[in-house]
Formats: C-alpha cells, structure tokens, sequence
C-alpha cells in the first residue's frame, strides 16, 4: 500500500496506475468528478489558446467580462507583425442582455471594431452564458460578414460543452471555414503547414527555418504567428504536418477529407522525436526531391554537431534524477519522456488533462517499471505522488508550479509561461540548461523538507 | 507599439469593452472564501471557471489556489446544477475534509436558476454534510459588478451564515478589511494590536496566500479567519468596514443581524485615510495612541516633507478598483499630485462623484470613469500625458508604448512579487507607496537627464 492511497478518490482509481504493478487498464477521457479540485479548464478556454495567435484577426469574446478578461494575451504566442490579437474585446454582457438578448450588442460591437481595426477575419467567441441565453451567433456573423466584406465566424464554444477538447474541435471547425478562399498558384510541391504550434517563445521560428533548409515553403502557421490570408491558402500545400495531436488533429482530418491534404503527427521537442519528424517529412517529399533526405541529414547532423557535446555536460550532473510530468495534452508527455531519457533522468510521473486511451497506451509502453500514469489528476494526488518518488524536477503548467515549489522541487514550466523556446534542437539545449539550472539550484538546500536528504 | 491600435479620437462606446479594468464576480468570491480557515471555496458552473480563477489567483500570489468546481455539463445546463453540487459536496466533505465549503454562483448556473440553499439543504437531509460542517454561498452571476462586488458579496455570505448574538456584547471589535492584500490584512491586524485591541478581521487571507516555503503542500493553510470567530462577531461592540464597496454589504448585515454598530471606512491608504483608521480604533477601544505608532506616522509624514518637491504638480493617471481608487487619490491630491485620469471597471455613479469631490481642488481638468476600461484610460493619456500611472499590471502595456512611469498597485499583478508580503496600507504601507512613487519618478529622471544636469543627490 502506497503513501498516496489515501489521497485518491475511490471513483479516480482507473485513471491512475503503476507501470509494472498494474496491468494496462486506463479509463480517461471521462468527465472529471465533480468537487474534485481538477486542473482542467472548458471549451471556451481550448478555443481560445488554439485561435488567439492568429495575429491580424480580431477576436471578440462574446459573454460577461471575465471570459476576455482571463485571456487577455494569456500565452507568449509572438507574432512578427500585427498583434491585434494581444488586445482584449468582450461585450461585457449585463444582467439586461441576459434578459433581452446581446445580438443586437454583438453587431454594434463587432461593426465598431471592424471599422476601427480593419481586421483581415473575426472570431466571435461563444460562451456558456450565450448558449443559455440562445444568441444567434451565426445570424450575426452572417450578416457583419456581408455588410463589412471580411469573414466573420463564430466559434461555438460554449464553457459547459466539455472540456478543453472540444474547444479545439470548436477551433478548428471555425478555422476550416476560412480555408480554400485564397490564391494557391505560387505553392511549390514542397509544401506544407504547421500545424499545432503556437510559437510560444519564437519556437515556430525555428522550424520554419528548418524547413527552409530542407527546401520546404511553409505555408500556414496553424496558428502561432498565424495569419488570415494563409489560411484562405492553406489547402495549396502538400503536406499538413501535426502537432499537439488534441488541438488541431481535426483540422487534418477535416482537410485530409475536403481536400485531400495527407498529414503527418510530429513533434519538435526532444532530439530524437525532432529529428524523426524531419526525416518522415524528408521520406514524404523524396519521391518529388530525392536530394531531400540528404539535405535533412546534413541538418540534423550540423544541428547535433553543436548540440551533442554541450549536452553531455549537463547530462553529467543530471543522470539518476528524477522527473515528473503533468501537461495538457498527452503528445507533448511522449516527447518529454523521451528528451528526459536523452539527459540520463528517470521519468516516475507522467500525466495529461485530456489525454485518449491510446496516449496512455503509449505511454505505458515507453515508460520505465514503477512510473506512475495518471489522468485529469489534483493537487493532493499530484503533491503526493511527487514526495513518494522524491522527484528533482516537475514539468508542467501555471496551477502545477507554486505546488512544486512548496514542495521545494525544481519547475520547468512546457506551457503558456515558457519564455525560452523548447522546440527544435537549440529547444532541446534550452530545456537541458532549464532543468539543469531548477534541478542544481542550491535554492532547494534551504528548503526544510530536503534539507534531511 | 504592441498598443499602436489605441486611437486619440474617442468616440463613445455602448456595446463594447477593450482591455478591461475588471473582471469577473466569482474571482471576488474565491479570494474571500480563501480568507476563512479550513475552507473549499467551490465554483458552481463549468471547469473553465474555476481554472481562470485559480490561475489567475495563482499567478497573482505565486500560491497553490485550491477551490472545487461542479464541472458543469451540457446536460448541467439543461436539466439544472443540483446533481453536480450534491456530488461535488460529497466528494469534498469525503476526500478534501473542509471545515467549510463556500460556494460561489457563475453566470451559468445563475442563468439556469439553482437554488443554491435549497442545495445545500437536500445535501444536509441526504447527510452528505457531517456535523460541525458548513455550506455557505454567495450569488456571484458574472453579468452583474465585478470582482468586488463578488468579493463584497461573498464576506457578508460569512456574516449571514455564521454570525451569532447571544445578547452579551464582548470587548471585540470585527474589522472587515476590504479587497485587499494578504500583507496589507497582516498589517491591519498588527496596527490593532499595537493599539492593544482584541479583534476579528474576516476574512483574512494572511498566512494564506503569502505562506512562508515550509516544504510542505498544504491543502489548507494555517491562515484564515476560523468559524468560531466567525461566530463571535455577531457579539462584538463594533465594526470597522474598511472599504465602502467591498466591505460596506456585510457590515450592514452584522448591524441588521446582531445590533453591532459599524463604521464604514476609506481604505488606510494614505495619511488621512489611516488617521481616520487609527483614530476610529482609539475612539472604539477607548485607549490612547501608541508612541509606536505615533513614530510611524511622523516617519511617513517625514519622507512627504523631504521629498515634496517631487510630488508637487505631477499629473498622475490611476486605474483601478474603486475603494482602493478613493483611498489613493485622496493620498495623492494630499500631496499635490494631480490624479488627472481615474479610471475603474466596475460601474457605479456613486464613485464618480466622490472622485469629483476629492479632486475639485485640483488646478486641472480631472476626468473620471467608473464602468471604464484602459482602452478609454489610454485614449485620454493619448491626448494629454501624464507623469505616473499607477494600477495593476495590464498597465504595463500602456506605459512601455508612452514611456510613463508605472507603479505596480492593485489586482492583479502578474509580474513582481512584494505585494502579498508588503503592505500599502496603514503608515509603513504609505512608506512603501511613496517608496515606489519616488523610485518610478527618479530612475526616470536619472535615466533621462542630459549629462550636464544629472545630479547624484536628489
């Protein structure tokens, strides 16, 4: 019997088990129980991450204030050009508009922005008190649409719908609107969109520039550093390579279906998983470019060249510690065990909010014996399981931080609140010199709990 | 120019808010319940909700922020929250153990009409709330005031449900000390007790949200007011309220309640506002003033007579929430500042024109908004600059486009840390914010001089 047995609810028992001890039985993807102190968010939230960086668009949150107010430029998502989408607008509905209706708000809101700002394209934001209420999202945008001559598109993502999941689902429908308006002529046949990365830091940065060397145009960042006019392109290019599976697998999918567009998942994070990514993207283009492969292996190995040698260095001190994980999406969870066991640490927690059976499949199979797997987790089970391991080091997201440090275990934050880019081979050096600067910090000598070690 | 989209011509705005100088009802609500000793403060609505205000909170105190959620549904929605919240107190009274779940309503569950007392009664017959245990509540629906009038509705929810009188007055007074910092509460508390006063501060999220590292996670801290002197308030001889918005509702209540008289206060920011504080407490507690304190106030009063030629004049724009709005500008027209551009989210007339009355001395033009937002704030600075502006950290954005001075002061502030362990009120919190009014305004100065006029003394 495990310290932590008493901190775990008795109906979240299937969402947690122990490589080696347990045999792989996952229940996830289930609605969280009510009371527990989850560290979900709702539909509305998945919506916005996934649409906000899309630079030249206006976003306008339609519900009471908090909704815009809460994700007023909430992640580091740059952008190179406009920043339209850095302000905050909402309706600020009020008791009145509950009562009567807020269309009529919505219009004169939305006329009064686009005329102000010129945006290239309008998201309107549903929220759940407008799903209440019943407001004809798509009536209003329609009719904005035609009279102001920009596409104006609703985005039903009403909080109650579930969780962060369908938000991006509600994303990615509202996106796919936009696409096969624009003019595709001057695409190359090495082309392709990146999808599921929302440039936190600069990280789109970097793989665009990768591309590049590999003689690959980019066409649409889908949707870090985003822009409305790729998008009405984006069906022009070759290839949809996916990232961040649960934000913008849809949109794929919905492509692949539409117009044909393959896809590939890929992830950036880590050597090995970014490395493989190239090279699936190399095999997907030889037959067009048989250069191609050459070209990404003369990268990977320049890029390995400068990069290998300094790890080394930090995976010196780093060998034996110990990591926990607990992020949003499952994707990023696979790419950190690996780019943990590239630096010689053991992973002995790994989690997702929103993770599928089939994530945590892989999950189990690529972690070591005695590695905690846990979905929708708390705060009590997550502080537990963190002092049962003795972990050195915890990756995850704003809620995990302050848990972590109480603890007096060292943080390395692989969401919103990133400020060095983790993608890509620099990426995977940033990472190494985060976890060894929070790991190694003598800071954690002060703390009473670690002090006895 | 991340702002360069704000435009000088102001055209009046009915349907439209940008870049808000609010926010929500039940973050007001959450912070409070966080102020009562082994308490849950629960969102009833869906989870995003409770994640923006534990996050939000979170990255304000650079705390663990626990709270509970129903986690609304699509049928939630349809059919009514009751399932939820009956489960979501099970769960919690089984798992968590609180000695008190504080539910706070949002938009959606107030728009679909639960009944959160009768709730909570059914889960009381169902015996899903053990003996010595409490559900307390607070309507919060988000289309209504801010997150003041959430946290105003939330502290008089604990005078509701927990004061009591039993006809014996104690030689108590209950303090109510508004939406305020976790520090500023501690230094409340430590000016009553240099005045020897016996006291019950609710809620008081000191020791709560500005814990010390222990290496522990603690679910619930050490901190907050507890429900026995929860209790006892309704046996006090008095009640300060320190903030007419935030604290005034529950003030009234514990008057209408218990027969506890009350005297409804400015925030002690600033000279006058903590004399009137300090002074109401000698005059309740019938005791004298300390030198202690005495020596503080003449410190305070000593930096604003060194340093006023540096205060002299300087047109100062304030965003904020408007008890703490009231305070600070009374402060700074007391030392010749001119507060030109007071902004606050929340609505109210009320506060316009006690803005009006504290600044009709100003030598200008004095501009005031309440249900505003810091698009409008930039738009007047766009036509007329200012020296400093003081509010929350979304002024940052303003400040590094127009290249004014910024103070840090109010909710929240997502960038530096020392508000939750510093106060602003009382006269050390005086020191501090003339402390950092003076740094804004001469590391400007120091940066900017010609080289022929940069001065070493100041």
């Amino acid at each position: 019997m495990s310290n932590s047995a008493s901190v775990i609810f008795q109906e979240r028992k299937d969402q947690i088990l122990r490589k080696g001890q347990d045999a792989f039985d996952m229940s996830c993807n289930r609605e969280s129980l009510a009371g527990a102190v989850s560290q979900r968010a709702c539909v509305f939230c998945g919506s916005r991450v996934v649409l906000y960086p899309i630079a030249d668009a206006l976003h306008l949150v339609h519900g009471p204030i908090g909704c815009a107010a809460y994700t007023w430029d909430i992640r580091g998502a740059l952008s190179s050009g406009p920043d339209l989408h850095r302000l905050s607008f909402s309706t600020d509905l009020q008791e009145k508009d509950i009562i009567f209706g807020g269309e009529e708000k919505l219009y004169r809101a939305l006329t009064e922005l686009i005329d102000r700002h010129h945006p290239k394209a309008a998201f309107v934001y549903s929220t759940c008190i407008v799903g209440i209420i019943g407001d004809d999202l798509e009536a209003v945008c329609r009719k904005v649409a035609s009279e102001k001559e920009i596409p104006v598109l609703p985005v039903q993502s009403e909080g109650f719908k579930g969780n962060k999941r369908e938000g991006y689902g509600a994303a990615c429908k509202a996106m796919f609107r936009l696409m096969g308006s624009g003019d595709t002529e001057d695409i190359s046949p090495l082309s392709l969109n990146i999808l599921g990365d929302f440039n936190l830091a600069g990280e789109i940065w970097i793989i665009r520039k990768y591309f590049d060397r590999m003689g690959i145009q980019t066409v649409a960042n889908i949707t870090g550093d985003g822009r409305v006019e790729d998008l009405g392109r984006a069906h022009g290019a070759a290839l949809n390579v996916v990232q961040c599976s649960g934000a913008t697998m849809e949109l794929a999918k919905m492509m692949k279906e539409s117009f044909g567009t393959p896809f590939l998942r890929v992830s950036y994070f880590g050597v090995e998983d970014m490395a493989e990514s190239l090279y699936q993207i190399a095999r997907f283009f030889e037959p067009k470019d048989p250069g191609i492969m050459e070209r990404t292996r003369e990268l990977v190995k320049t890029e390995l060249s400068v990069l290998y040698p300094q790890l080394q260095e930090y995976r010196r001190e780093l060998t034996g510690k110990k990591a926990a994980i607990y992020v949003g999406g499952a994707f990023k969870a696979f790419s950190l065990v690996k780019a943990f066991r590239l630096l010689g640490m053991k992973v002995v927690l790994v989690g997702s909010q929103t993770g599928t059976e089939e994530d945590y499949k892989e999950l189990y199979e690529i972690t070591d014996e005695g590695t905690i797997i846990v979905d929708d987790s708390n705060p009590l089970e997550l502080s537990s399981f963190l002092k049962e391991k003795d972990v050195d080091v915890f990756v995850g997201g704003v809620k995990e931080r302050p848990i972590a440090y109480k603890l007096g275990v060292g943080f390395c934050d692989h969401n919103h609140e990133r400020k060095q880019p983790l993608e890509g081979f620099i990426g995977m050096l940033n990472f190494a010199r985060e976890i060894h600067s929070s790991v190694m910090s003598p800071v954690w000598r002060f703390v009473p709990r670690r002090k006895a070690r | 120019m991340l702002l360069r989209h704000t435009t000088k011509e102001i055209k009046e705005r009915q349907a439209l808010t940008v870049n808000p100088a609010k926010t929500c009802q039940p973050i007001g609500a959450m912070y409070a319940a966080l102020g009562i000793h082994n308490c849950l403060p629960h969102s009833h609505g869906s989870q995003g909700c409770c994640a923006y205000h534990r996050s939000t909170l979170t990255r304000h105190y650079k705390e663990p922020v626990m709270a509970g959620t129903s986690s609304f549904t699509e049928g939630a929605s349809v059919f009514g929250g009751q399932a939820n919240l009956l489960q979501a107190i099970d769960t919690i009274f089984t798992v968590y153990d609180p000695d008190v779940i504080a539910v706070h309503t949002t938009c959606l569950s107030e728009t679909i009409g639960d009944d959160i007392p009768q709730i909570a009664k059914k889960a009381e017959a169902e015996g899903k709330i053990p003996k010595g245990k409490y559900v307390i509540h607070a309507n919060t629906p988000s289309y209504v005031g801010s997150h003041v009038t959430g946290f105003a509705t939330m502290t008089r929810a604990m005078v509701d449900y927990f004061a009591e009188s039993n006809g014996h007055k104690i030689d108590q007074i209950n303090i109510i000390p508004g939406y305020v910092e976790p520090s500023d509460m501690e230094e409340i508390k430590r000016i009553v007790s240099e005045l020897g006063l016996r006291a019950v501060m609710f809620p008081d999220t000191s020791n709560v949200l500005n814990r010390p590292q222990t290496g522990r996670f603690d679910m619930f801290p050490k901190g907050g007011t507890t429900v026995e002197a929860l209790r006892s308030t309704g046996n006090s001889k008095a009640t300060i309220a320190l903030g007419r918005l935030a604290s005034g509702p529950a003030a009234r209540a514990l008057d209408a309640k218990c027969k506890v008289m009350c005297e409804i206060l400015d925030l002690p920011i600033g000279l006058a506002a903590t004399d009137a504080f300090v002074d109401t407490l000698r005059r309740l507690g019938g005791v004298n003033v300390p030198d202690s304190i005495n020596i503080e106030r003449g410190q305070m009063l000593d930096i604003i007579t060194d340093m006023h030629q540096y205060f002299y004049g300087k047109k100062v724009g304030l965003v904020g929430d408007p008890d703490q709005l009231i305070s600070l500008t009374e402060f700074l027209v007391s030392i010749d500042m001119w507060p030109i551009y007071v902004v606050t989210g929340t609505p109210g007339k009320k506060f316009e024109s006690k803005i009006v009355e504290i600044t009709r001395d100003v030598p200008h033009e004095v501009k005031v908004a309440a249900g505003g937002d810091m698009f409008l704030f930039h738009q007047w600075l766009k036509n007329e600059p200012v020296d400093l502006m003081m509010g929350n950290t979304y002024l940052k954005y303003i400040s590094r486009d127009e290249d004014i001075p910024f103070v840090r002061f109010g909710f929240p502030i997502l960038d530096r840390v020392g508000h939750s362990y510093f106060p602003t009120v009382g006269y050390r919190g005086g020191m501090r914010v003339l402390e950092k009014i003076l740094d804004a305004l001469l590391d400007k100065k120091d940066r900017e001089s010609p080289e022929e006029s940069f001065e070493l003394v100041l």
